[in-house]
């Protein structure tokens, strides 16, 4: 009797995590922890804005994080963490020179090819922030392949805001219009007072030249979307990224499901024109 | 190749071939029930069960399964685990034979994933026909996977004092081919065959009151429904139906460490849809709180999206979902009840 072996595909281990070191860290808010990691094998991470990778504390769990820094920064990449589980608290005692492990990039990104030559409105709020700035400083990476640029930022309170020096960057920057908001202000704050869809007053676009990336908290969503509808903005130019808890990363475990899609594999960045098909989408 | 058949005195001499090649599970006894188990005897084997308390996945698919081990410290590191051992499943039904081939498909579907099939590359599938429905809770016939044409190495039929032989794969012909106690069908096993399948084509029927083609359009013009609200009235969110489910292959990724806090291992562990946490994010927003729409989100993956994902539907109605609920949630009433006036 022979038992022979089912031809099936061939598959490498999918959940091996490599190794990376992080060489700077520092808190950006109460909560939310700034890390810049460079990879073991000295090659860059090769990630697209908007794409995450599954964090490994060996011991505690993985968690998905998104990138924050754009692609054309070649020798780091960076991530920007909330402490509010058992993995990223495990991550916010790590320090520079600590190692780390993670696995990805994991999902699309933004198609920043299909952007190119196009007027981009960003609206970004809270920690929603850290996955746009991937894009943001890709825009400006690449100024002369973007348009007009306009930037609405926006947080609960003054020192909740994240990246402070890079959004005092933008706001100096001739070629961007940056508008930023805090829904309680304190007695130092001089700004707009507000939430985030209170600066679309401010906003000035060709409508039907424009993309617009919007990242926010699950809330933001329905009222970001319908401001940037009525500036006229079309369903397919109106990118956003979906949080869910990513699990594997690959499309198998189930937890980011939204109806048929696997967030982790077919997004996180959806268009409205999507979305609005998606049950529990937004 | 073409069929065989084995006179049922010498199926012994066959399955102790296979154990002395392979580990060999198969259906035996457990506590007025039946479950796949390892066995050491031919004479554990239930040849005439109806169904098994859990399907085979879990020997592909283990409830617990370890994918990666690490060291902790100052230089972390860590090894991918892939574990797998040939094994012979013996006496898998038609329905839980067609549950294996979606296993596949999910699997395979890039990035492919090696834990699954490193142990499916060294699985045999003998399935066993059955005449007819296990009890009242099976739905086979309406999802079509009551007879296998595909999927098995080798599928046996008790067609009175021997088995019909149908091989589905070379692999399926080479545990057979130098055994001289498998000959080949003749007219007369060919005609017991056909009897065989006259019958159970008469002892199995529909239960769904419309072809289940119509299952995704039915389902997808019922998100709003308030069916979804009637059976989440009931529903515990314990989970068993996915337990149970031999097609469900959601995960939950868990880490554990050695008692010297050294290293340890990281885990899968199979989940379920239908726990309150399974679509929670980091900081407590939950896509979906209600059991309502757990329910919604699982008879959809069931019956329309693992269809139009993978090609398959994602029940075969083997009703075990149905048969180990505590509040008698039954997917053929559901079904039913969705279809509204084109039932009634």
């Amino acid at each position: 009797m022979t038992i022979s072996e089912k031809e099936l595909p061939a598959a490498e281990p999918i959940f091996k995590p490599v190794m990376g070191k992080i060489v700077a860290t520092r808190m950006l808010a109460e909560k939310e922890r700034y890390f810049r990691v460079v990879l073991e094998n000295g090659k860059p991470l090769g990630h697209k804005p908007g794409q995450f990778v599954e964090v490994s504390m060996f011991g505690v769990g993985e968690a998905p994080i998104s990138i924050c820094s754009s692609p054309t920064q070649e020798d780091s990449f960076e991530m920007c963490v909330r402490n509010v589980g058992s993995v990223t608290n495990a991550m916010h005692k790590l320090e520079p020179g600590s190692p780390i492990a993670l696995r990805g990039p994991y999902g699309n990104g933004f198609d920043v090819q299909a952007m190119k030559g196009k007027d981009m409105l960003f609206v970004a709020g809270g920690l929603g922030l850290a996955p746009a700035r991937g894009v943001i400083k890709y825009v400006f990476d690449r100024r002369r392949d973007f348009g007009k640029v306009t930037i609405l930022c926006g947080a609960k309170t003054p020192p909740e805001l994240l990246f402070k020096e890079d959004l005092a960057e933008w706001g100096a920057r001739p070629d961007c219009a940056f508008h930023v908001s805090v829904d309680r202000p304190d007695e130092s704050w001089k700004g707009n007072k507000g939430v985030i869809t209170t600066l679309f007053k401010y906003v000035k676009v060709d409508a039907a030249n424009t993309f617009t990336v919007i990242i926010g908290p699950p809330v933001m969503y329905k009222y970001a979307i319908l401001e940037a509808l009525t500036l006229g903005i079309p369903e397919s130019r109106i990118l956003c990224s979906l949080e869910r808890r990513m699990k594997c990363g690959v499309g198998k475990c189930g937890h980011c499901q939204i109806g048929n899609v696997y967030v982790c594999k077919e997004g996180p960045v959806f268009s409205y024109a999507q979305i609005k098909r998606m049950k529990e989408g937004i | 190749m073409l069929p065989k058949i084995i006179k049922k005195d010498n199926l012994r001499g066959f399955v102790e071939g296979l154990m002395a090649e392979s580990a060999v599970v198969a259906p035996t006894p457990r506590g007025g029930k039946y479950a796949f188990s390892p066995i050491e005897s031919f004479d554990e084997i239930a040849l005439d069960y109806n169904i098994t308390l859990l399907s085979p996945r879990k020997y592909l698919y283990p409830q617990v399964e370890t994918l990666l081990s690490f060291k902790t410290g100052k230089s972390p590191s860590s090894e991918a685990v892939v574990e797998s051992s040939p094994v012979v499943i013996f006496g898998i039904h038609p329905c839980d034979v067609a549950a294996i081939g979606l296993l596949d498909a999910v699997f395979s579907d890039p990035p492919a994933d090696p834990n699954y099939l490193d142990k499916r590359r060294k699985a045999v599938l003998i399935g066993l026909n059955c005449a007819s429905p296990c009890d009242s809770y099976c739905f086979c016939r309406d999802m079509k996977t009551y007879n296998a044409t595909e999927g098995f190495d080798i599928m046996l039929t008790d067609i009175g004092d021997r088995y019909f032989v149908e091989v589905g794969t070379p692999r399926g012909e080479a545990l057979l081919v130098e055994d001289a106690d498998f000959t080949g069908a003749t007219a007369a096993d060919l005609k017991a065959l056909q009897d065989y399948q006259d019958q159970k084509e008469k002892n199995f029927v529909k239960k769904i009151p419309y072809d289940t083609k119509f299952l995704p359009e039915i389902l997808g013009q019922s998100d709003n429904s308030l069916v979804w609200d009637a059976i989440g009235r009931k529903c515990f969110s314990c989970g068993a139906c996915n337990t149970t489910c031999p097609t469900c292959y959601c995960f939950n990724i868990k880490d554990d460490v050695s008692a010297d806090l050294s290293g340890g291992v990281r885990k899968r562990i199979w989940d379920s849809c239908q726990l309150g946490e399974f679509a929670e994010v980091a900081g407590g927003e939950n896509f979906r709180k209600d059991r309502s729409a757990r329910l919604r989100h699982r008879f959809n993956r069931k019956a329309k999206w693992i269809l139009e994902r993978y090609g398959k539907l994602g029940c075969v109605g083997c009703g075990r979902c149905d048969r180990n609920c505590l509040v008698k949630i039954n997917s053929v009433e559901v079904y039913t009840q969705l279809a509204g006036e084109r039932v009634s």
